[in-house]
Formats: structure tokens, sequence, C-alpha cells
């Protein structure tokens, strides 16, 4: 008698446990492609080393520019002297757009009252790290901005 | 156990006594019809993944005749599992309005509309027309070329209505002809308009089902009364049910596996309309009675009486609990009946006509 109910009891546990299982597998199908559907694929971003940034006379001293680089903002300075130089327009900090202030020479970012230095370098403010600088060159009519090497 | 223990816990909160009182007592007639009970539940089911499917696909679809057959294009070919989805969405489109199609005939042909069960009939009726109205505004949102022709003719036929006419037909396209605005205001009744009205629709009619129970067929029931013979719904019922939630599932899978849904041409304004356009297929019985109604009947417009008879025989039918007033009494109806298989075959008919022999 108390074997039997021991038979019937591993049976009922069998049962129910194959159950279970089969109902995780069964969710677990029907998730599966849903989880993967709902992560966007990863797109073939165009990966330039080089980009046309401005036109020899576009920026007069103490001013700048910002342009697409490899999907991303730049900024392109002019600085008093006339001299260039080009950084990444994302602030360290929580990724806004940095921009330059004439008034007081430097890279400033709007979100969180960061300033970095002419040469990408936190001065005040929460950003963790120096912007990432790019070498600047001209070719005939164009200024060009390349990623360092 | 552990289910046990959270039961506590929620009921301690919130007393579901009530609730679980009414699902003890809450039974299913058992009788040779018995069967057809489940298909409004599968029906249901189907919708539910028309949700699920269609607020996927929003994280992806973008609704302006630029970009809107590349984002469907996207999601078939660059999204992983994006074709199934999207096929799942097509498909579970079209079974959803089958199943509706036979949960209507199977309730009428069981007379479940009679008293007391009016309301649950027309909201049912309602929730027929806005499945259409799904139907109608989905199929132009990937903007290919059938889809584009097929709510052009679609949508001047609402100019033959009298006097209004003409401005339903500006606010359906959103303007003169079908254009981007058309897509875009589609694409708002199709995601946001209509599921609010389905809701509520759909809430009406569950809680008058619930609150009355199934009807017994009127040929049955008084041999239901003398030997009533019914079923737990909790769970004997329900789980029924959930073989035929999963049996459509499979089919389902089956079909968006083995033939995708096409997504065709982008449509082009202005070229012409390509050979053997068809609207969706629970469209076409009604597009085959106007190809053969005459350009001029008296002095009328052929076309407008149509749809203007179409529109009287909607509203007839929309209201037949009260018009078959031997159902009202509990009576068998056998001119119902008649009527019902005549329609029936008429439907039948005249889409096989169209894809077979036209």
């Amino acid at each position: 008698m108390v074997k039997e109910k021991t038979s019937k009891s591993g049976r009922r546990h069998f049962i129910g446990w194959s159950l279970f299982t089969g109902l995780v597998a069964f969710l677990g199908m029907l998730l599966y492609p849903v989880l993967r559907f709902i992560m966007p694929p990863k797109l073939a971003e165009s990966s330039q080393n080089t980009v046309k940034a401005a036109k020899v006379d576009e920026l007069s001293p103490n001013s700048a520019k910002t342009f697409p680089f490899n999907n991303k903002p730049a900024i392109l300075i002019r600085l008093p002297n006339g001299e260039y130089r080009a950084f990444s327009a994302v602030c360290t900090h929580l990724q806004c757009t940095v921009q330059y202030r004439e008034d007081f020479k430097m890279i400033w970012c709007a979100c969180h009252n960061a300033k970095f230095d002419l040469n990408g370098n936190v001065s005040s403010g929460p950003p963790p790290s120096p912007l990432e600088a790019f070498d600047v060159f001209t070719s005939g009519e164009d200024i060009l901005v390349s990623k360092k090497v | 156990m552990k289910i046990e223990k959270f039961y506590n816990w929620v009921n301690d909160r919130l007393d579901l006594s009530g609730i679980s009182n009414f699902a003890d007592k809450k039974v299913v007639p058992v009788h040779k019809y018995h069967f057809w009970y489940g298909i409004g539940g599968i029906t249901l089911f189907l919708y539910i993944i028309q949700v699920l499917t269609g607020i996927l696909l929003l994280l992806y679809y973008r609704p302006t005749a630029e970009n809107a057959f590349e984002s469907v294009e996207f999601i078939m070919t660059s999204v992983r599992f994006g074709w199934l989805i999207r096929s799942i969405h097509s498909w579970g489109a079209n079974l959803m309005i089958f199943f509706l199609f036979i949960h209507m005939f199977s309730t009428y042909f069981m007379k479940a509309y009679r008293k007391p069960r009016e309301l649950t009939w027309i909201s049912g009726a309602f929730l027929l027309i806005l499945a259409l109205a799904f139907g109608f505004s989905g199929y132009l949102l990937p903007w290919n070329k059938l889809a584009f022709f097929a709510t052009k003719v679609g949508t001047e036929m609402a100019a033959v209505i009298p006097v209004i006419g003409h401005d339903v037909l500006i606010f359906l396209r959103g303007g003169e002809e079908v254009t981007g605005a058309t897509l875009t205001r589609f694409f708002g009744f199709h995601v946001a308009l209509l599921p609010l009205i389905t809701a509520l629709f759909l809430v009406i009619h569950i809680i008058l089902i619930q609150a009355q129970g199934m009807s017994v067929p009127p040929s049955l029931s008084e041999e239901y009364e003398k030997k009533p013979k019914s079923m737990k719904f909790f769970p004997d019922f329900m789980l029924r049910d959930a073989v035929g939630w999963l049996l459509v599932l499979g089919l389902l899978g089956i079909l968006a596996a083995i033939f995708p849904w096409e997504l065709g041409e982008k449509a082009d304004p202005y070229a012409s309309a390509p050979q053997g356009i068809k609207p969706e297929w629970f469209f076409v019985f009604l597009f085959q009675t106007l190809k053969y109604i005459p350009g001029k009947i008296l002095s009328f417009s052929g076309e407008s009486l149509a749809i203007f008879a179409i529109a009287i025989a909607v509203v007839l039918w929309i209201f037949i609990p009260f018009l078959d007033r031997k159902g009202q009494k509990n009576l068998h109806s056998r001119t119902f009946t008649v009527i019902g298989i005549i329609l029936v075959l008429y439907i039948i008919a005249l889409t096989a006509i169209s894809y077979f022999f036209d």
C-alpha cells in the first residue's frame, strides 16, 4: 500500500516536472525570436580616417564650427593666432556636444558647465577625461581633419 | 505550495473571493454544437497576437511615404526574425478575420443573438467592422503598389455617400489624393484610434458574455432543459480552449515560416494600376458584386445604389436580433437560418468566382 503510494506520487512528480519544463521550453521558444527582434541589427558604419571639415577661408580667427566625423560631431577651432585645432565634440561626461566660447577662449559644454582648454584637457567641471584630439592639415582649398595615428 | 502562498498574499490585500466564486461557478453547456463556443476565444487570442506583434513592428516601422516601404524591407531583411514577426502579423490579421467570420456565422446559426443577448451580437458586429477597418488601414502601411491602389479604390467609395461623401473622402485621405498624408493618417487610425475603440467594444462584449453565459441553441434548448449537461469553465473548458489556441499558434507559425508574406513593389503614385488587382480576400465578394452592377440603373449611378444597398444590408445584419421575432420567443426561426445559408453561399461563390474564373 505504502509502496503504491510512493510510486504514484513519483509518477505525479514526473508528469508535473515534464509539464513544467515543457512549458518553460515553449515560452523560451516564443521569447527567443522576440528578444532577438527587439535588439536592432548593427548598421554598417562608414568609418573614415579623414574628412573635409571646412574651406580655408571659412573660419575667421577665434571662431569654430562643428562637423560630422564618423557619425559623431567633431569641432574645428581657429585659434586667435590663426592656428587650427580639431577635437571630438562629444563631451566625455555624458556625451553632450561641446562648443567653442569666443569670450573665454575655451571649449565649453552647456549641459554641465564643463570647460576644456584648447588642447582638449579638462579645466573644470565633471568630465573624467580629455576630448579626443584630431590632426588638422590643409589640402588646397580644404581643411582636412584626420584621426591621430 | 508557492502559488498558494502568493494567492494568499494577494487575497489578504485584495479580496479575491468574488472572482474565485465566479470562476468556480461558471459553467459551459455541453451539447452537440459545443465545439463552436471556442471560436470567439481563438479570435481574441489572434487579436492579442496582433497587438503584441504590432507593438514589435512599431520599433522599426516609419510611417512616411519616403520611408515606410524601406522600413518594412529593413524589418524583413536586416532585423533578426523580422521576417517572422511581420509574417505573423500579416497572416494573423487574415486568420483573425477568418475566425471572426466563422464566429459570427456560428453564433448566427445557433441564434445566440436572441434575448437577452442582443447587445452581445451588436457589440460583436461592431468588432467585426473594426477588424475590417484594421485590415483596410494596415494594408496600406507597407506602402506597396497593391496597397496603394486598394486604398485609392476603397476610399473612393466613400465619395458616393450623399452630401458628405466628398468630405469623408478628404478626411480619410488627408487630401484629394492618396499620398503620404493618407499613410500617416492610416497609421494613426491603425495603431491608436482603432485599438482604443476596439478595446472598449471588446470589454463590453466580454463582460456581456461573462454576465449572461453561453447560449444554448433553440433547436436544443428543450432537450437541454430536460437533461442539462455542462462542464466547469475553470479549468475544464479553459484547458480545451488552450489546446485550440495552441493549434492556431502552430498553424500561424507554419504559415508565416513556409509562406512569408510578400512585400511587393514600392508604391508609385504616378504608375498604372497593376494587372489583376484585387482587394483583400474578405472584401472580394463585395468587390465582385460591384463588378456586376450596371453603370446606370434608371437615372441613378449603379455603383452608388449598390453601395447604398450594401450599407442597408449591413445595418439590417447588425439589428438582426430585433428582426428575428421568432428567435426572440426562443422559437426555431427557419427563415433566418435560410437567409444565413444564402449569405454564406453568396460570399463563398463570389469570392471563388473572383479568384478562379475572373
